[in-house]
């Protein structure tokens, strides 16, 4: 049982730092398949492309940037010992997390309704481009959705840490590295809105 | 100085915490005692997969149906694979060694992150006992071999799911090791511990570190497209729906080539520091060592197609590949040149580690240059999925990473245990598991240049004689093995108590009492000199 060590903040974030590029590599073989088929399905996914709503991608993209700014500006608050307006800040950012996922639900229940969706026997009939392109949609939000539940339930987890002052103004490494993580989800959702929306 | 102390204070063996029995070791976050929940998980994954791969030598000692029948025979080789690369070589020297020594030869009290630490060993465990499940629900055990190739990794009726889960859970868990090493040695080196004043053992956990973080995650979201494959019918990877099989090939080795160095890298550390510490005298061109290390991490990254030279590429693809590979074995050499300089002149005390090194030189020494001959792409048409490519690849990860770390184990023991163990049956083990090995593996060679393809339980009658002297070479290995367990079981209760530096090693572990103190250190030691100081 080793005591309490000293707090190293700088080490911290440098563990957090190196678990985003995990992270990163983990989409970056994803990113790699979808150009690969990309390039030999090119019809077919510019196509495919289209039927996708750009006007919602567009308003959840608009959504998760708000929340990165919302979150970053809890941790300059938390800084000025405005603990009220920190929380406000962190209950926004759930909020619009939580929009975000009901706009992808309703996303993907229309697609489901359409009987696009992985093993679908429709899509199949559609061609292997499609069969592809709507596997990797699926796949990839599907993995960047799940990566905002996380997101999510580390914020109330941190949301209730300030509420019993455990994450103070001299002592909120652990929001900051929230916010770090809340960043690369809202990063990698900025490749996945063009490479699945507007690319067409 | 310290060893007077050795008396009063309690080491971390004996140390009472707050947790009793059993919960004292899996919940405490000491950096020595989580070593050793390592070390006894994977001498026991070890010993499954060394008793799976003595079944299966003993199958083929004879053509046709010996023990077993084909199918399995495909589930044995597959969880031999799985078990031996991602529960126990891949894990192996930085789990156990690394976590048990990496903070005590930087001098720190513990690693970065002690919880994260525990977590990953917990993840380890979930891994394994998936993988271990996958054998008996469901269809079936798995037979594709631990590569899971695609399409019929997603085909086959074997239970695939919690195998290829398995293999995920443990590389997160191998991916936080690496994390958790990273941060401790950039952050928690002791004043003055400069990095070129750093021991060659740390800096090869370093690079291992960076392959752990950078090449694991593709392999994981490889592993899941396998899993979304099986599932949902997605068509990554399915040629009917589209998918390209030869895109699996390329994910999968860009991860488990670097792997390999995984393995080797800290094999090279730990060699490093016995060659040394046995021959009294300072490593030889340290620098160079450590740009070894790094430049033999960072080319091992672009040199994964050489598993694909047959499964089709480019023209170029192929050369460039080539070329790569054949580029790793300079930095290879500089260590093994290294090493051979630093014991001329030096006065070398034969020990027990030391007999382990010179076996450790010899192995990878063959198994580095018969590495060269399949990077050579013409050999390679011939000698590809032969028991060429299964001999190479033995005396790569099993007579290098394997003798690195039963190397370490009798040269840490005394650190560790704080005793010292029996040398002669020591050496007994080692002469019998090295004749084994020899006896097993090297008629392989042969085999596979004639033509023996890997994994089928059969073959044809002119191979006969070759596998009859493998399968004896197994049986000495294993007793060597056995007689190795034994011995040091058997020290840790009737050896003599072992002095804090019973080997006259300069770096930092031995300038502490055995076992060590739970903070290790009475103060923070401040380093003026380097690691290896013998002037």
């Amino acid at each position: 049982m080793t005591t309490e060590t000293h707090r190293d903040d700088l080490a911290s974030k440098t563990g957090m730092w190196l678990f985003l590029f995990t992270e990163m590599l983990l989409f970056g073989g994803l990113f790699v398949v979808y150009s690969v088929y990309r390039y030999r399905n090119a019809e077919a996914f510019h196509l495919a492309a289209e039927e996708l709503s750009v006007f919602v991608g567009t308003i959840n993209t608009i959504i998760l940037l708000i929340s990165s700014a919302t979150i970053a500006m809890s941790i300059t608050a938390i800084q000025k010992h405005n603990k009220k307006l920190t929380l406000l800040l962190l209950g926004i950012t759930v909020l619009l997390g939580l929009a975000f996922l009901v706009n992808k639900y309703f996303e993907w229940g229309e697609h489901i309704r359409e009987h696009i969706y992985p093993g679908s026997p429709i899509l199949a009939s559609r061609g292997q481009g499609d069969v592809l392109f709507y596997g990797l949609y699926f796949f990839m939000t599907g993995l960047h959705a799940l990566h905002i539940i996380i997101g999510l339930v580390f914020i109330c987890v941190i949301g209730r840490l300030i509420i019993r002052d455990k994450i103070v103004h001299d002592n909120f490494v652990l929001l900051e590295n929230s916010g770090l993580y809340w960043h690369l989800v809202d990063l990698i959702w900025i490749f996945l809105f063009p490479l699945f929306y507007l690319i067409t | 100085m310290s060893t007077q102390r050795t008396i009063e204070e309690s080491s971390y063996l004996e140390h009472k915490g707050r947790f009793k029995g059993i919960f004292s070791w899996i919940f405490s976050t000491d950096h020595k005692r989580i070593a050793l929940l390592y070390l006894f998980s994977i001498l026991t994954f070890f010993a499954v997969g060394a008793t799976l791969g003595l079944l299966m030598k003993f199958e083929l000692i004879a053509p046709g149906k010996t023990i077993m029948d084909a199918q399995t025979y495909n589930a044995f080789f597959t969880l031999h694979g799985i078990v031996m690369i991602f529960a126990v070589v891949i894990p192996g020297l930085p789990a156990v060694f690394g976590n048990f020594l990496l903070p005590i030869m930087i001098g720190a009290k513990d690693v970065a992150f002690p919880r994260l630490n525990l977590m990953s060993w917990y993840l380890y465990v979930i891994g394994v006992s998936l993988v271990l499940v996958s054998q008996f629900a469901g269809q079936g055990p798995p037979d594709t071999g631990w590569t899971f190739y695609a399409p019929y990794s997603f085909r086959t009726a074997g239970n695939m799911l919690p195998a290829v889960l398995g293999a995920f859970v443990l590389g997160f868990s191998s991916i936080l090791t690496g994390l958790n090493f990273l941060v401790t040695m950039h952050r928690m080196r002791a004043p003055g511990m400069t990095w070129l004043k750093m021991p060659l053992f740390p800096w090869t956990l370093y690079a291992t570190g960076w392959v752990q973080l950078l090449a694991t995650p593709v392999v994981g979201i490889t592993l899941l497209m396998v899993v979304a494959e099986r599932t949902l019918h997605i068509g990554f990877f399915d040629p009917t729906l589209g998918g390209d099989p030869i895109l699996y090939q390329h994910l999968f080795w860009t991860y488990s080539h670097p792997a390999v160095y995984i393995m080797i890298l800290p094999a090279m550390g730990a060699i490093s520091e016995i060659i040394t510490t046995f021959s009294h005298k300072t490593i030889f061109g340290y620098r160079f060592m450590v740009a070894s290390v790094l430049a033999i991490a960072f080319v091992g990254y672009f040199v994964w197609g050489h598993h694909m030279f047959t499964s089709g590429m480019s023209g170029t693809a192929l050369y460039t590949f080539s070329i790569l590979t054949f580029l790793v074995a300079i930095p290879s050499a500089v260590k093994v040149f290294n090493w051979i300089s630093t014991m001329h002149q030096g006065s070398i005390d034969l020990q027990t580690p030391f007999y382990w090194a010179m076996a450790f030189i010899f192995l990878f020494m063959v198994g580095g240059f018969s590495g060269l001959i399949l990077g050579s792409l013409a050999a390679n048409v011939h000698l590809h999925n032969t028991h060429f490519v299964v001999s190479h690849f033995h005396f790569i990860v099993f007579g290098g990473t394997g003798f690195a770390f039963f190397g370490a184990m009798h040269y840490w023991y005394p650190k560790i245990t704080g005793r010292m163990y029996d040398t002669r049956w020591a050496n007994i083990g080692l002469v019998l598991f090295f004749v084994g090995f020899v006896t097993l593996y090297g008629p392989m060679f042969l085999l596979g240049m004639n033509g023996m393809p890997r994994r089928y339980f059969d073959y044809d009658e002119v191979f006969h004689a070759g596998n009859i002297v493998s399968t004896m070479g197994s049986w000495v290995l294993y007793s060597g093995l056995a007689i190795i367990i034994i011995n040091l079981f058997s020290s840790l209760k009737s050896g003599p108590k072992a002095p804090a530096d019973p080997w006259g090693g300069k770096t930092l572990e031995w300038t502490i009492p055995s076992p060590p103190p739970v903070e290790n250190f009475d103060e923070t030691p401040v380093i003026t000199k380097g690691p290896y100081d013998y002037n």
